[in-house]
């Protein structure tokens, strides 16, 4: 029973060892003590989907999980996913159907598709809209958003 | 917001989880999905002293299938039931529920047992379990004992958890022979919480249905068995006649809470317009 928790994690496929407060969740030691700012914190209770993160393969809220639960745990955040070239079409398609304005949402949107793409087959914008809906985008609306990722559903999995 | 500070323990086995919350009690929280305990510590509206991590107790874990019952462990994530052939071939209603439930970021942390101990009203899976006449099993250092679904919700957020108590279980019986299942709602966004929900589990011979189930949600307080509106259409052929008196007995059943989401009367109205497709699907559905 401790404030304080050493925890060993990878994060983007590097190893972290790290000293943590209980109480801090994910994307606040991902942020704070590893620089890594691309995770945002929107609401910080689980409504907005900025805060998106990969963990051990499927995504979660960043703002609902400790990083004291991290420990032993895989962590993609949108730089390793960006850097890893893995979602470039995702994100050239985002800026071809212009899917973002101000981009606060973006790294929570690209994680959530990035998911979405794992199924591996095209889906419906109904099933699309459906997944996307635990994120929140308050500029563009959510049509250019599900355009760009219908694309590379199209590009990728055929017509 | 930023949780407020506590200590954190990640126990091991089973026992150990039932020793701490026993020397803890109501200063100690279980932390299984989070995805409705993390929002209230960022908002501070609880402040623990302890969060006590049952996420890596493997007998927690795991759905499965004995002698025509499910078992679905406390930790079950909402994505693994999402996801899982079991629950979709002996669970219909169950299968049929969790596409509604919250957002994948959230189905892939929250789990069943979490869902049942904070006993949200506005939540799927209580009123699922009430329709199709779940057990839930609890432990403690004093021992075991299993408590029906109809009796285990007590209130808003109120079970009948002791403080001492873990849900270790549910034992759901699955689908039988003749039976099946109907789940709609009513929510503004997908995955919402709804602002009206209904369970039909039932026998249904040619058109005639027995043994119904109904079970509301997001209407009162906690997930409500409708006794009136089941015995509505208990034994009776399904007709446009029978609907109307299950819409009609639903009025006795429910005494729902309105608020600025949706007014009690809205709220009524949608329970009946929802129980009167659902039993349409399931007659229609043979």
């Amino acid at each position: 029973m401790q404030e304080f928790i050493d925890i060993a994690l990878t994060v983007n496929g590097e190893p972290v060892s790290r000293r943590v407060e209980a109480r801090q969740h994910l994307v606040d030691f991902l942020r704070n003590e590893l620089g890594l700012t691309g995770s945002h914190l929107g609401c910080e209770h689980g409504v907005c989907g900025a805060c998106t993160v990969r963990v051990d393969g499927a995504v979660v809220r960043g703002c609902l999980m400790l990083a004291v639960q991290a420990d032993g745990a895989d962590v993609w955040t949108v730089e390793g996913l960006s850097d890893s070239g893995g979602i470039a079409d995702l994100q050239e398609a985002f800026i071809a159907r212009n899917a973002l304005q101000c981009g606060y949402c973006t790294p929570g949107m690209l994680l959530t598709a990035a998911e979405m793409l794992e199924a591996g087959r095209r889906m419906t914008r109904t099933e699309i809209r459906a997944f996307l809906s635990g994120n929140f985008c308050r500029c563009t609306g959510y049509h250019a958003i599900v355009d760009a990722i219908g694309t590379v559903m199209e590009r990728r999995f055929g017509g | 917001m930023k949780a407020p500070r506590f200590s954190y323990v990640r126990p091991e086995s089973l026992e150990r989880v039932l020793e701490l919350l026993a020397e803890h009690g109501d200063e100690a929280r279980i932390l299984a999905g989070g995805q409705s305990l993390m929002p209230t510590l960022n908002m501070r509206l609880s402040e623990p002293r302890l969060l006590i991590d049952i996420n890596r107790i493997d007998a927690l874990k795991g759905i499965s299938l004995e002698d025509g019952t499910v078992r679905v462990g406390a930790l079950a994530r909402h994505a693994e039931l999402l996801d899982s052939p079991l629950v979709a071939e002996h669970l219909p209603l169950i299968a049929a529920a969790m596409p509604h439930v919250a957002h994948v970021a959230v189905r892939n942390r929250g789990t069943f047992g979490g869902s049942i101990a904070l006993a949200d009203p506005a939540a799927e899976l209580p009123a699922c379990a009430v329709a199709l006449d779940a057990a839930f099993v609890l432990a403690s250092l004093r021992g075991r004992r299993t408590v029906p679904a109809r009796s285990f919700f007590h209130g808003l957020y109120e079970t009948e958890l002791a403080e001492d108590e873990l849900l270790v279980e549910a034992r759901i019986p699955a689908l039988a022979a003749g039976y099946r299942s109907s789940f709609l709602e009513f929510a503004r966004r997908h995955g919402d919480f709804a602002l009206a929900g209904i369970c039909c589990h039932a026998r249904i011979d040619g058109a005639v249905l027995s043994d119904v189930r109904l079970a509301c949600f997001g209407s009162e307080d906690r997930p409500r068995f409708a006794g009136a509106a089941s015995a509505a259409a208990e034994g009776r052929a399904w007709s446009g006649e029978v609907k109307e008196a299950v819409k009609a007995a639903l009025g006795g059943d429910l005494d729902p809470i309105g608020n600025f989401h949706a007014s009690a009367a809205t709220r009524l109205h949608l329970a009946r317009v929802l129980a009167g497709r659902a039993l349409d699907r399931m007659a229609a559905a043979g």
